[in-house]
C-alpha cells in the first residue's frame, strides 16, 4: 500500500494537467473531429482493443462501477435480500450520520488520529532521513531495518502492539512503571478510550516512519552538495542549512508526503479492528471500522455507504487542496 | 567536537533502530517461550527455556498448513494475473494512439486516489450478485483490478523509454504488435516487472479485509484471516499466535531483503519523477 501512495505525487501532477485539458474542452473537440472524420480511428481502436480492453473492462467493472453504485446505495434504505426492492430515501442516511453520536465520535477519532500520526511520522521520518543521509556506516542496513515495519502486515503488527500494551505486566507498562517510574501503577491501555487511542496512534506512527524516511531520503539525495559547500563558506550553521536550503528545496516532497499521510490516516482500520474492536462502548471507532460495523454486523448497507462517502468527500477535499499547493512554484 | 557529534548521531540512529525492532524482538521472544498459563514477568528478551514447541503446534494446528498454501496460491496467481493485465494495458497506453486516450488514462489515475475501502459495500453486492462469494475468483478480480491502475501508470512510463527503433526493426522483419510486446517490451522491462511482481505478491499475501468479508468457508481462509482468528480463539496463547505470525512474516521479509534493489528502485522512481 505504501508504495501505491508513493506514486501519487506524479499522478496528481499528471492529473492536474489532464483536468485542465478536459476543462478547456480540448479532448472533446479532438474526439469529435477524430471520430467522425476518419476510418483510421476505427482501425486504431481495433488494433489496440486486445491490449487495452482486458484491463479497462476489469477497472470499469470492479473499480468505477462500484464507486458509482456505492454513491447510489447511500441514498437508499438498501435491502440486501435478493429480489426485494430497496427504497429511495434521499439524504436520510447522511442526516442520520450527522446526528449519530457514535458516527461523530468515529469522525473525531479519525481526525485526531491524523492530527497526531501525520506530524509524528513526518517529523520522525525527516529526522531519520537526515541522520541516515549524513555519511554514516551501515546506511543501507539501517534503511532496510527502518523499513521493515512498513512491509509487515497490519494484522501482525496490530497483534504485536496489542501484546505490548497489555494490561498488567505488559512490556509498555513494565517499561513505564518499573523501569522509568513514569506512572504510579499499571494502565489498562486498551480498556480506556484515551489510552487505547494512544496505543493505536503509536502503532500508526511506528509503522509509518520508514515510509516517510525513504521518500525524504530520496529527495535529500537529489540536492546538489555544492549548495551546502557554498553555504558553509558563508558560515551557515547546520540548522540554518536545513531551514534555508534543505526544506525549501524538498518542499514539494514534504507536501506530497503530508497529503499522502493524511489520506492514509483516514484509512486507519485494521489496527482499531484488532486492538480494541472499537470498544469500549464504540468510543474508539474510526470511520471505516464504524462503516464496517454498520454494513457487516447490522447489514445496514445504505447507512454504511453514506459513512463511506462522507469519508470520500473529506479525502477529495484534501486532495484538491493539495493539487493547489503542488502547483505553486517553489520560491527561493 | 566533531567526533562527539558523530557519536551522538550513532546513538540516535541506534535508538531509532531499537524502537523499530523491540516489538519484533518481543514477538520472537514470546514465540520461543514455553507455554504456561502465566506470561513471564518481568518481560524478558531471552526465554529461560527456549522451545520450538509453539512453531510446531502452530504449524500443525487448525489447518495452518492449508492456510499457508492458500495464501501462497492466492498471492502467486494475483501476481501472475496482475503482471499480465497491467503490462498489456500499459503497452496500449505507451505505444498506441486511440480516441480519448489521455482522458481514459486520467480517469484511471483518478480512481487511484480513492481508497478501495470506500467501495467495499458495492463491491460486496457486486461479487455476491456474480455468485463469487466464497471463491478465489472473487479475490483475484478485485485484487488485480486494484493493481492495474497504479501498475499501468508505472509501466507506461517505463515502456515509453524503450527506444522506438528497436520495435521498428521487428516490424521490418515481419513481426507484429504481439511480437514486439513479447520479444522487445517484456524482456527489456524486467526491473519494472520485477517491482510490480513483488508488490502484487506481497499485497495479496497481506490483504486482510476483503478476504475476511468474502471468504466464509473455513477451508478457503488465507493467513492474515487465520492469524486474526487464531488470536480470537487462543487469546492468551501469545506464543502460539506469534509463532504463526512469524511463519507468515518469513516470506515477506525474505522477499523484501533479497529484492531490495527493486523495492528501492521502484520507490525512488515513483518519488522523484515528475
Amino acid at each position: 500500500m505504501g508504495v501505491t501512495l508513493l506514486l501519487f505525487k506524479s499522478i496528481i501532477q499528471k492529473l492536474c494537467r489532464k483536468l485542465k485539458t478536459v476543462i478547456k474542452g480540448r479532448i472533446f473537440i479532438q474526439k469529435k473531429s477524430n471520430l467522425f472524420n476518419s476510418r483510421k480511428r476505427i482501425k486504431e481502436i481495433l488494433q489496440v482493443a486486445p491490449f487495452l480492453f482486458p484491463g479497462l473492462i476489469l477497472v470499469t467493472i470492479f473499480i468505477i462501477y462500484p464507486l458509482m453504485k456505492g454513491f447510489q446505495i447511500s441514498f437508499y434504505d438498501w435491502n440486501i435480500m435478493p429480489g426485494q426492492s430497496s427504497e429511495f430515501i434521499g439524504f436520510v442516511n447522511y442526516k442520520r450520520a450527522f446526528n449519530d453520536e457514535f458516527a461523530r465520535m468515529a469522525l473525531r477519532n479519525t481526525v485526531l488520529y491524523g492530527l497526531v500520526t501525520v506530524p509524528g511520522q513526518i517529523i520522525l521520518g525527516m529526522m531519520t532521513a537526515l541522520m541516515i543521509n549524513a555519511r554514516i556506516r551501515g546506511r543501507i542496513f539501517f534503511r532496510t531495518l527502518y523499513y521493515i515495519p512498513v512491509v509487515t502486515s497490519w494484522v501482525i503488527v496490530a497483534l504485536v502492539f496489542k501484546y505490548l500494551f497489555r494490561s498488567g505486566g505488559g512490556v509498555i507498562n513494565y517499561i513505564l512503571k518499573d523501569i522509568l517510574h513514569f506512572i504510579p501503577e499499571y494502565v489498562d491501555w486498551l480498556q480506556n478510550t484515551w489510552s487505547a487511542m494512544v496505543a493505536i496512534m503509536s502503532l500508526g506512527i511506528w509503522k509509518g516512519i520508514g515510509w516517510s524516511m525513504v521518500i525524504f531520503l530520496a529527495a535529500l539525495q537529489s540536492i546538489p552538495a555544492e549548495l551546502y559547500e557554498a553555504a558553509s563558506i558563508d558560515g551557515a550553521t547546520k540548522i540554518q542549512n536545513f531551514f534555508h536550503i534543505t526544506l525549501p528545496l524538498i518542499r514539494p516532497t514534504v507536501v506530497f508526503v503530508l497529503v499522502m499521510l493524511i489520506i492514509g490516516s483516514f484509512n486507519v482500520f485494521i489496527s482499531v479492528f484488532l486492538m480494541t474492536g472499537g470498544g469500549p462502548m464504540n468510543t474508539t471507532q474510526v470511520m471505516l471500522s464504524y462503516m464496517y460495523k454498520q454494513a457487516f454486523s447490522y447489514f445496514d448497507f445504505g447507512y454504511g455507504s453514506a459513512i463511506s462517502f462522507i469519508l470520500a468527500g473529506i479525502i477529495l477535499f484534501i486532495t484538491l487542496i493539495q493539487m493547489k499547493l503542488l502547483r505553486q512554484k517553489v520560491q527561493y | 567536537m566533531k567526533i562527539f557529534g558523530k557519536f551522538l548521531l550513532y546513538i540516535m540512529i541506534i535508538f531509532v533502530a531499537l524502537i523499530t525492532v523491540i516489538p519484533f524482538i518481543y514477538m520472537i521472544a514470546t514465540a520461543f517461550e514455553t507455554f504456561t498459563y502465566v506470561i513471564p514477568f518481568p518481560p524478558r528478551i531471552i526465554p529461560t527455556d527456549p522451545t520450538l514447541q509453539n512453531f510446531i503446534d502452530a504449524w500443525k494446528s487448525n489447518n495452518f498448513q492449508l492456510y499457508f498454501k492458500n495464501s501462497l496460491i492466492v498471492a502467486t496467481i494475483t501476481m501472475i494475473l496482475s503482471l499480465f493485465f497491467s503490462s498489456l494495458t500499459a503497452y496500449a497506453f505507451a505505444r498506441f494512439e486511440f480516441p480519448a486516450k489521455e482522458f481514459i488514462f486520467g480517469v484511471m489515475l483518478f480512481t487511484m486516489m480513492v481508497p478501495g475501502m470506500i467501495s467495499l459495500i458495492p463491491l460486496f453486492t457486486l461479487v455476491k450478485s456474480l455468485n463469487l462469494l466464497n471463491t478465489y475468483t472473487g479475490l483475484y478480480l478485485v485484487y488485480v483490478s486494484g493493481n492495474i491502475t497504479f501498475q499501468t501508470f508505472l509501466l507506461r512510463g517505463f515502456f515509453e523509454e524503450i527506444p522506438q527503433e528497436l520495435e521498428d526493426s521487428v516490424y521490418i522483419d515481419g513481426g507484429n504488435r504481439w511480437t514486439v510486446y513479447r520479444h522487445i517490451i517484456l524482456p527489456l522491462s524486467k526491473p519494472a516487472l520485477a517491482t510490480i511482481a513483488i508488490f502484487s505478491f506481497l499485497g495479496a499475501w497481506d490483504e486482510f479485509f476483503w478476504a475476511l468479508i468474502i471468504l466464509k468457508d473455513q477451508k478457503l481462509r488465507t493467513l492474515p484471516i487465520a492469524i486474526a482468528l487464531f488470536h480470537g480463539q487462543f487469546a492468551t496463547k501469545w506464543g502460539l499466535i506469534f509463532a504463526a505470525s512469524l511463519i507468515a512474516i518469513i516470506p515477506v521479509i525474505t522477499i523484501f531483503v533479497s529484492f531490495q534493489k527493486y523495492f528501492v528502485r521502484g520507490l525512488m522512481k515513483g518519488a522523484l519523477k515528475g
